[in-house]
């Protein structure tokens, strides 16, 4: 039995899109909320939300045996992680039985239903009515699944073709009065082509990211990529830690673009600790979407998640997280607006350093051989930077193993703010 | 030694349980699993021009090794073990790795202080690898024949590397087996399995090298004989004495006080022993000096059965030569620690047995030690003396011409005695540290010494 503690000044709870919910992490259409099973289980464990696992028209797919794959790294940490599984398996009916009954028994949770059905507006008109009938509280059109579905038109097929996005949209505006969310697939090459699309076809918000078409390795025994089925294998969607940078500035991309302006965005992309999640609310995020962790972890990281957060939040004195909704948008820009004045450079705390040499063979072999090493009189060593030579590239304090043994340095040069289209080394500074 | 401690119970005459006297025999530090290797190899940190590298005396390119652990090419691994150091695989288990590697190890900084566990991965690359052909290749036979006078770590490192080289190698070894320190002085549970044997057919398995045993250097052979019908020698001789107490009733030659006899003894005896049980037990046992020998001395009669274990030293536990890794293993197994206290009189019994020793206490004065005459008298049924070995002299006698330093052989940088054409290495030369990895090393380095002037002489002729 735990003691009582004292509540947090902080209030977790939002309204994306007109979606309420107690707190902003839900879990993403998955097999983690393909039935009432699991879907109960993560709300008594105290996930916000569900987003169900894709809904499509009977008969339900059909899976193959064996179905994941994992990027690890050498002490088998997942740094990514790889499925071939498609949309729901299981008859629609049930699916909607299900909501139902969980959206009654758990109505302040925030239960969003995703579909996936085919490219016609008759089969989005037909579905939509039944999802409504459950009482859930918003659909998420599922264009961004990269494998399987596209060879039958659906999934990433239409979520890679601007026009499609905007006019399934569309149709599920029409025929629906549930809050529309697009969920787009970061396999194109312009994130802001779709969101745009979402936008005139009139979304109330976007997800993303959808997974990424990926083959995580290859058993070079039988010489069969991962995942196997039978001796054969096939691209897969790929997520976890390891797609976290690309989910983040696809999430930038649309947070800063005018086109897009005022689109609330959903986070997806490997999340897997409260500081992910601030991340991706601090660049334009208005709620996350969580799955791979919670697939290695199980449901209960939700309470560091919450907690984490909240404490980080009460710290910079947020009181909700609209507060950290796009905090760090304006500061991500274009390369030629950053400062071309800007000088950093690295130091060496040398209480700190325990001589490993990391550093120095990183800069020495591969930069700017701003590194010297240097041998004390007892015989130990000494790496020092070379000021004059560092270009304030950051290798070495990445490379460093000690946490903040190499600080960068920002110098001041006593010159102003400079872009690169004032620069007078750019060639093209006129025309700019 | 069994005239000297015939009197004594054997260790089944007082321990019933077979299965517990050998547990404490068997593996002290037991190998890593793979699970375990591949976590601890993920610890490294692949430091440049890396601090182990440089504590190592073999030169092993540890970071490489450990790295080829990490990605799981295992023959990788123990093939840049082994092509610095042919006898990796008992150095991974024999070397104090807290003093050398390990203590170099960047990871030992305050934030961490915990090393990388170089020798328990090494021992790890070495007992997990598996040629489909023998990786090292002996190169066209010289037509040379070099004589390799022991075959401990620093003869047997030699062999290997004149082998390597094409030279003809014979092995000149006094006892019956090979192995030197690693068949006869490890403590048991350092060195299992036969495991110095092992290692040894692999290393053979070069070819070129015969081995002859029963050939000791003073009795049956000798130098001049050697240089005659070999093209260079190398003498690996180790440590043939034991440093004596200097006390009346001490063992003279030829006279045994029974109950006192050197441990070197009593480690060979244990260490060849098919049955602990049959064993001479000290119930009451007195070791003195303050080395790894002397710590391997006292666990091992612990381990055996003994009820009393005392380990007497006359400086500070500061000053012991055994590690700290060492003394904690003593501590561990019981034994009592007892410093500033020398051997005064050996106390004998009616029959003229070992009852006891009487010593004295010492201090400092003036920094040098001197004794304070209060004494102190400890009952014991043996006294194992482990006050060091040395070097000897009986085993050259007739080679007069071969300069000594410190007792021992002198030698220039690339292992050449004051006599042209002989070579030593290991713990009977001047800068020897009794270290298996440094004799494995010297044989190395000795070995390319004579291959270059094999291949001057060559060339000039």
């Amino acid at each position: 039995m735990k003691a009582p503690t004292r509540q947090l000044d902080v209030d977790l709870a939002i309204e994306f899109a007109g979606i309420r919910s107690p707190n902003p992490f839900w879990l993403a259409s998955a097999p983690p909320t393909d039935k009432a099973y699991n879907v109960e289980r993560a709300f008594a464990a105290g996930w916000g939300g569900v987003v169900w696992k894709t809904l499509g028209e009977d008969p339900p797919a059909v899976n193959v045996s064996s179905r994941y794959s994992a990027h690890f790294g050498h002490n088998r940490d997942v740094l990514g992680f790889n499925n071939i599984e498609l949309i729901t398996d299981r008859p629609l009916e049930t699916n909607l039985r299900e909501i139902s009954e969980v959206k009654q028994r758990w109505p302040d949770r925030a239960l969003i239903v995703s579909l996936m059905v085919p490219c016609v507006e008759e089969s989005w008109r037909a579905i939509l009515p039944r999802v409504e009938a459950t009482g859930a509280d918003g659909i998420e059109l599922n264009l961004g699944c990269p494998h399987g579905m596209p060879e039958r038109g659906m999934g990433a097929a239409v979520g890679q073709n601007p026009d499609l996005i905007e006019q399934v949209t569309r149709w599920c505006k029409t025929h629906s009065r549930l809050p529309v969310i697009v969920k787009l697939t970061p396999n194109i090459t312009d994130i802001r082509a779709a969101s745009r699309a979402a936008k005139l076809g009139g979304a109330d918000a976007v997800s993303l990211i959808n997974t990424v078409n990926s083959i995580t390795s290859v058993d070079l025994d039988r010489m069969i990529a991962r995942p196997i089925v039978g001796h054969q294998s096939t691209h897969g969607g790929y997520c976890g830690a390891a797609v976290k940078p690309i989910a983040l500035n696809m999430v930038a991309e649309i947070a800063r673009d005018p086109q897009s302006a005022g689109l609330p965005i959903c986070g997806i992309g490997g999340i897997s600790s409260w500081q992910d999640a601030a991340e991706f609310v601090a660049l334009g995020a208005g709620a996350v979407q969580v799955c791979t962790a919670a697939m290695l972890h199980g449901f209960r990281i939700v309470e560091e998640l919450q907690d984490g957060l909240a404490r980080w939040m009460v710290s910079k004195g947020y009181r909700r997280l609209a507060d950290v909704t796009g905090r760090a948008v304006d500061n991500t820009t274009d390369w030629k607006h950053l400062d071309m004045n800007f000088q950093t450079i690295a130091h060496i705390d040398q209480q700190q350093c325990i001589q490993c040499g990391r550093c120095y063979i990183a800069c020495e072999d591969t930069s700017h051989q701003s590194i010297a090493k240097l041998a004390e009189e007892d015989g130990t060593r000494r790496y020092e930077i070379i000021e004059a030579a560092c270009v304030g590239c950051n290798l070495c304090q990445i490379t460093c193993p000690v946490e903040g043994c190499i600080s960068m340095v920002p110098q001041s040069t006593g010159k102003p703010f400079m872009s690169w289209d004032e620069d007078p080394r750019n060639p093209f500074r006129e025309l700019a | 030694m069994n005239d000297s401690l015939k009197h004594l119970p054997q260790v089944g005459d007082v321990i019933a349980e077979r299965e517990k006297v050998e547990a404490g025999f068997r593996d002290l530090h037991p190998p890593l699993t793979q699970r375990q290797a591949i976590i601890e190899s993920q610890r490294c940190l692949y430091c440049h021009d890396a601090p182990c590298i440089e504590a190592c005396p073999s030169d092993i390119d540890i970071p490489r090794f450990i790295r080829e652990i990490s990605e799981d090419n295992i023959n990788g691994a123990a093939q840049t073990i082994l092509e610095e150091n042919i006898l990796g695989g008992s150095c991974a288990r024999v070397c104090p790795t807290e003093i050398l590697c390990e203590q170099h190890c960047v990871r030992n900084h305050h934030a961490e202080c915990q090393p990388v566990l170089i020798g328990r991965l090494q021992r790890y690359a070495i007992d997990h690898m598996h040629f489909a052909q023998h990786p090292f290749v002996r190169s066209a036979d010289s037509g040379r024949h070099v004589a390799v006078v022991g075959a401990g770590p620093a003869g047997l490192s030699c062999a290997h590397r004149l082998a390597t080289h094409g030279h003809r190698v014979t092995l000149y070894e006094a006892r019956h087996k090979p192995g030197g320190l690693n068949e006869y002085g490890i403590a048991r549970y350092k060195l299992v399995d036969d495991y110095a044997q092992k290692e040894i057919d692999f290393l053979l398995a070069i070819g070129g090298i015969e081995i002859r045993y029963g050939q000791r250097l003073g009795d049956n052979l000798d130098l001049d004989t050697l240089e005659r019908h070999h093209d260079a020698v190398f003498l690996g001789l180790g440590l043939g004495d034991n440093r004596r107490l200097g006390l009346d009733d001490e063992n003279a030659p030829g006279v045994a006080t029974p109950g006192l006899l050197p441990a070197t003894d009593y480690i060979r005896e244990l260490r060849q022993s098919d049955d602990l049980l049959q064993l001479p037990l000290a119930r009451r046992c007195v070791v003195i000096g303050a080395g790894n020998t002397a710590v391997d001395m006292a666990v091992q009669m612990a381990r055996l059965g003994a009820e009393a274990v005392t380990l007497v030293y006359r400086r500070g536990v500061e000053a012991m030569a055994a590690t700290a890794h060492e003394q904690e293993i003593a501590r561990a197994n019981g034994v009592r620690i007892l410093t500033w206290a020398r051997p005064e009189q050996v106390l004998l019994d009616h029959t003229g047995r070992l009852a006891g020793m009487r010593f004295e206490r010492t201090e400092l004065r003036d920094g040098n030690l001197a004794g304070t005459g209060e004494t102190f008298e400890i009952g014991a049924d043996a006294v194992f003396s482990a006050i060091g070995q040395c070097f000897d002299d009986h085993s050259l006698a007739e080679a007069g011409e071969l300069a000594r330093e410190l007792g021992r052989i002198r030698v220039d940088g690339h292992f050449r005695t004051t006599r042209q054409g002989v070579y030593a290495g290991g713990d009977c030369i001047a800068p020897g540290e009794d270290l298996t990895v440094q004799a494995v090393q010297h044989g190395k380095l000795a070995a390319e010494a004579i291959h270059q002037d094999l291949m001057a002489q060559q060339e000039v002729a």
